[in-house]
């Protein structure tokens, strides 16, 4: 296992998102408030771009016209047929057991913990000063 | 497992749909109120049939015919009846489901007094003549305040275990103004039942009116979808998690295929009714049954095991015999190609789960 750098946490605002390749794998980092997420970009169902689709809410009802809108920004919904997946576990909602995407353990650490090494950062330009997105893969 | 062949269906057996038929509207002036009495006498109503078109009853398919009477419209004799059906196939129970043109006037008052006249009548000339018959409530469904009068008076007569109504409407049937007939029907223990039929509001195709039987016929199972789709996609069964619902003379061939259609664009559309936690698939089979005939099998025997895997369920078809219509001969009631243990659920443990007031024993 290895720890890839893969973006500064100052690219990626809150609500927001960075495609990223991680050993040929795309994967779509997502910032939910301060806790970073990532999924594979490739939808389960068929294999869609799914960390290109749109970013909403998880709309409930316990009863007919009952309507709450729980989880602001926490689903994503697959561009290409609409399914929508849980950013924090990759779960999809129409079949949370059987339906997944994968989901990747994000972390958040300081440059000059990272600077000790070792790690990977293709693309990004270390230095202590700053914190990082790291994938561990 | 050896397939049984087309046969009676075994003891203990309940037929879901019957169908007695008014003999003539004179048959119910006693059993109208005095004012609706001579409003229908005023407008010579009395003299009409008040069938509805879909099906006369003097067309050939409408009857079987060594079941034909020497007067009167098939099914509207109880002796013969019993002769017919109940004495031979000797069901436990049978279900008496009136279809009658009450159930589609546009008044909204005659239609419910019509369906008041009515349910007294097979209450006195049918379920107090012979201790196996059970019957439907017939309502006025354009109304639901006045449907759940109807239902409100006759649910603790524990003879009546079920709430009638056609496929095709004024309004789809999950509509919420339909709402106060399924909130009464679940509290009384009451499924409904949807009959094939339609109050013509609307074509009974999809497409536009059609001109032959044929295509009303096939088309009905367009209602059915359509009918299912709505009470799913409205959430009455969430709101109503009790409420039990049988097709009626739908055919079954139909239902895969729709529920595989509505399983997969509900996954893209979830959003738009939050309500719908569970794939669509598991709802109807937990909340509809499908009474058997006519009963629309395919051709061969393993196309018929094939369809019924599809269905995923042996607890949603209910025997029927449909007396008068003509779907069998003899008294081979059960079509061929079913096990000895889909017939035993079929004609038994289905209905009796379905239907809890047929578990009692009526004061």
């Amino acid at each position: 296992m290895t720890r890839h750098v893969v973006a500064s946490v100052a690219d990626i605002p809150p609500g927001g998102r960075k495609i990223v390749t991680v050993k040929g794998r795309e994967i779509g980092i997502f910032r939910i408030g301060d806790d970073f997420h990532g999924l594979i970009n490739r939808c389960p169902h068929q294999g869609a771009p799914l960390c290109l689709g749109e970013i909403v809410s998880r709309l409930v009802a316990p009863s007919p016209g009952d309507y709450r809108l729980t989880r602001p920004g926490e689903m994503i919904r697959c561009p290409w047929h609409c399914w929508e997946f849980d950013i924090r576990t990759g779960q999809s909602l129409c079949d949370p057991h059987s339906v997944q995407a994968r989901a990747f353990d994000v972390a958040v650490e300081d440059g000059k913990t990272l600077v000790e090494g070792p790690f990977v950062a293709e693309s990004v330009q270390v230095t202590v000063e700053e914190a990082y997105v790291v994938v561990t893969l | 497992m050896a397939n049984s062949p087309a046969g009676r269906p075994p003891p203990g057996a309940i037929d879901c749909d019957i169908h007695p038929a008014v003999p003539y509207t004179r048959a119910l002036l006693p059993y109208l109120d005095d004012y609706w009495r001579e409003h229908i006498l005023r407008r010579g109503l009395e003299r009409e049939n008040l069938e509805p078109s879909s099906y006369p009853a003097n067309a050939a398919i409408n009857g079987r015919p060594d079941w034909h009477l020497p007067s009167g419209p098939p099914g509207s004799s109880l002796a013969a009846m019993q002769t017919h059906l109940l004495d031979r196939l000797q069901p436990k129970h049978a279900i008496c489901n009136v279809i009658h043109g009450a159930q589609v006037m546009l008044s909204e008052d005659l239609s419910a007094a019509l369906c008041r006249a009515i349910n007294n009548w097979i209450r006195a000339e049918w379920l107090d003549r012979d201790p196996r018959l059970r019957a439907s409530i017939v309502v006025p469904p354009h109304s639901a305040d006045l449907a759940v009068e109807e239902i409100e008076r006759l649910a603790p007569d524990h003879r009546f275990v079920q709430v009638l109504l056609l496929s095709m409407a004024e309004l789809p049937l999950g509509r919420r103004q339909n709402w106060p007939i399924y909130k009464a029907a679940a509290a009384h223990g009451l499924p409904i039942g949807i009959h094939a039929g339609s109050s013509f509001r609307h074509p009974p195709s999809a497409g536009g009116w059609p001109s032959y039987y044929l295509e009303d016929y096939v088309s009905q199972s367009q209602g059915f979808q359509a009918s299912v789709n709505s009470l799913v996609s409205e959430g009455v069964f969430v709101k109503f998690p009790d409420l039990k619902v049988v097709l009626i003379e739908s055919g079954v061939t139909w239902l895969p295929a729709s529920l595989w259609r509505l399983d997969k664009t509900w996954r893209g559309v979830r959003a738009e009714v939050p309500w719908l936690e569970e794939q669509p698939t598991e709802t109807v089979r937990r909340h509809v049954r499908l009474t058997l005939q006519p009963f629309d099998a395919p051709p061969s025997e393993p196309q018929l095991r094939t369809l019924l895997e599809q269905l995923g369920s042996d607890r949603m078809l209910l025997f029927s015999s449909d007396y008068p219509h003509w779907h069998y001969d003899g008294d081979d009631a059960l079509p061929s190609g079913l096990s000895t243990e889909l017939i035993q659920r079929i004609c038994v443990e289905n209905p009796l789960e379905t239907y809890s007031r047929l578990k009692e024993t009526p004061q």
